[in-house]
């Protein structure tokens, strides 16, 4: 826990001195989120019959989807996979803390901190602008914010996981390119779930990745009726648990083959 | 050595030294592949759920995204050494370049031809070639030049993108990642038709950054079908023309920089 303070409030002041850096990325996502309204807006032009899911919706659905994008498992550390390639590793090793919880207190800082300088400025600009919806009701509002906490949480499970595959560092050079994109279109980044076709519905929601963004999202709209929280954060916690599980024993497996380069 | 002969051996080198590592150029190829395989699945579920967008079938969409990723992939392959270009900068290792009696975008450019984003290429290529099969559309001398025209001046508009990011490191001295919204969100765009757009968001793109130049124009003369903004046939022809003069008027301002270096030193 004090490993993540300690983590999280230097990340937090290193990105706080990038402030032109965070402008850009806050321009960027503004940008992404204009032409997905466009392209949603057009779809639904020449959709007949009534959808799984109303244009308004869907709109606020892609504004909360960019507000909280640096929230998804969607990159590598970049310090971590230096500190891998160059050898560095081993001092993580010496470390008087146990390592997966390290990593995953990292990791979970590296998501929580630029969420916290982007989200709410985009917030804003949506609601002002854009014409984002709120939620419906406090109970949809608070069933939201508990949400988003799992979504955190599993987040940096899944964000620890794609870390440790460095320690196998060809196949995860691969692994870098595809999980993101995986994660984008499975947690509804790409096109919110309901929207997928029926036959797929099951799977979807039997995946971990819904829990990032769609089920949030989802409640926030009262899509999902927050009477039924209990069920989707049991959801969360029951992956977010499982790949923890499965990130420490892949961790324990790549310490006993690990060779520290260098000298 | 003339200039081509020395880009080659640059690139050869670059090939060369990335075919050491063979087992990690396939894995990233093939990431890189699925990456973008993965983007189109999400157009997929939308027509899968729409039908149609704004009248345009899933071909003819799938159409313009073949050929706007395939220039996306050629430029990205060919310019990174200009994305490399904000550290040289910063290191100085730019101050290197210049003293060497060559082209500093030769040697700047020279420095890698990324060979996995052979990936997106392939992507682009089958989308393509699968739009191309599906409308049953009829070929003729023409419209095969200018769909090479129009992926070629894509490359070329993309290329310019870059080196103008690239530039702007002169007086930031950091590569401004706002650019990239121009590139990669240029390349998500476009790779819709321009119509379902908003009159701004089109002019934009159109006289702005004009990638629609590249991409939806030539398209629609390429697939035969009537342009709902009403282009004459004419323009839809020489657009691609725009993608090469932004490239020059991109190296041009490259010039400009090089000649106002001041470097950071140490």
């Amino acid at each position: 826990m004090i490993s993540y303070w300690a983590t999280l409030s230097a990340r937090f002041r290193s990105l706080l001195q990038y402030r032109s850096a965070a402008l850009a990325g806050l321009v960027t996502q503004i940008f992404w989120g204009l032409v997905r309204v466009m392209i949603f807006e057009a779809f639904y032009l020449s959709a007949g019959s009534p959808q799984p899911m109303e244009l308004n919706d869907v709109l606020t659905y892609v504004w909360l989807g960019q507000a909280f994008l640096a929230l998804l498992p969607w990159n590598l550390d970049a310090d971590l996979r230096a500190l891998i390639r160059s050898g560095g590793v081993g001092y993580e090793l010496l470390r008087p803390v146990d390592l997966y919880g390290y990593w995953y207190s990292r990791a979970l800082a590296w998501r929580t901190a630029p969420t916290l300088i982007r989200a709410a400025p985009l917030l804003v600009f949506a609601f002002v602008f854009m014409g984002m919806d709120a939620p419906p009701s406090w109970a949809s509002a608070g069933a939201f914010a508990l949400a988003m906490a799992g979504a955190i949480l599993l987040s940096s499970a899944i964000s620890t996981l794609f870390n440790i595959t460095m320690l196998w560092t060809i196949s995860a050079d691969g692994m870098a390119g595809m999980a993101p994109a995986i994660v984008t279109l499975l947690s509804g980044m790409l096109a919110p779930l309901p929207l997928f076709p029926d036959w797929a519905q099951a799977v979807l929601n039997a995946l971990p990745f819904r829990g990032l963004v769609d089920t949030p999202y989802r409640l926030y709209l009262a899509h999902i009726p927050p009477s039924d929280l209990p069920l989707y954060l049991a959801h969360q916690l029951a992956w977010t648990v499982a790949i923890v599980l499965l990130g420490r024993w892949i961790l324990s497996r790549g310490l006993r083959r690990l060779v520290v380069q260098g000298g | 050595m003339n200039t081509l002969h020395l880009y080659a051996r640059f690139i050869e080198i670059s090939v060369r030294s990335q075919m050491q590592y063979r087992a990690s150029f396939v894995m990233l190829a093939l990431g890189h592949l699925a990456a973008t395989g993965i983007e189109f699945v999400g157009i997929l579920v939308l027509f899968d759920r729409f039908g149609s967008l704004k009248g345009w079938s899933l071909h003819e969409v799938a159409f313009m995204y073949g050929v706007v990723n395939i220039s996306f992939a050629i430029a990205d392959a060919a310019t990174r050494g200009f994305d490399l270009f904000g550290g040289m900068i910063k290191s100085g290792d730019f101050d290197r370049v210049l003293t060497r009696p060559r082209s500093a975008a030769l040697q700047v450019a020279g420095q890698e031809l990324t060979l996995r984003r052979v990936g997106r290429l392939a992507q682009g290529l089958f989308v393509l070639v699968w739009a191309a099969f599906g409308m049953d559309m009829s070929w003729s001398a023409a419209s095969v030049c200018l769909l090479m025209g129009a992926i070629a001046g894509g490359a070329c508009l993309f290329s310019g993108l870059v080196i103008l990011q690239a530039t702007l490191a002169f007086w930031t001295v950091e590569t401004l990642e706002i650019m990239n919204t121009l590139t990669y969100g240029g390349v998500e765009t476009t790779q819709y038709p321009l119509p379902i757009y908003r009159p701004w968001f089109r002019r934009f793109f159109t006289f702005g950054v004009p990638l629609a130049c590249v991409s939806y124009f030539p398209s629609v003369a390429v697939m035969g079908v009537p342009d709902p903004l009403g282009s004459p046939l004419w323009f839809q022809y020489v657009s691609p023309l725009i993608g090469v003069g932004f490239l020059a008027v991109a190296l041009q301002f490259w010039r400009f920089g090089v000649r106002h270096y001041l470097s950071t030193g140490s």
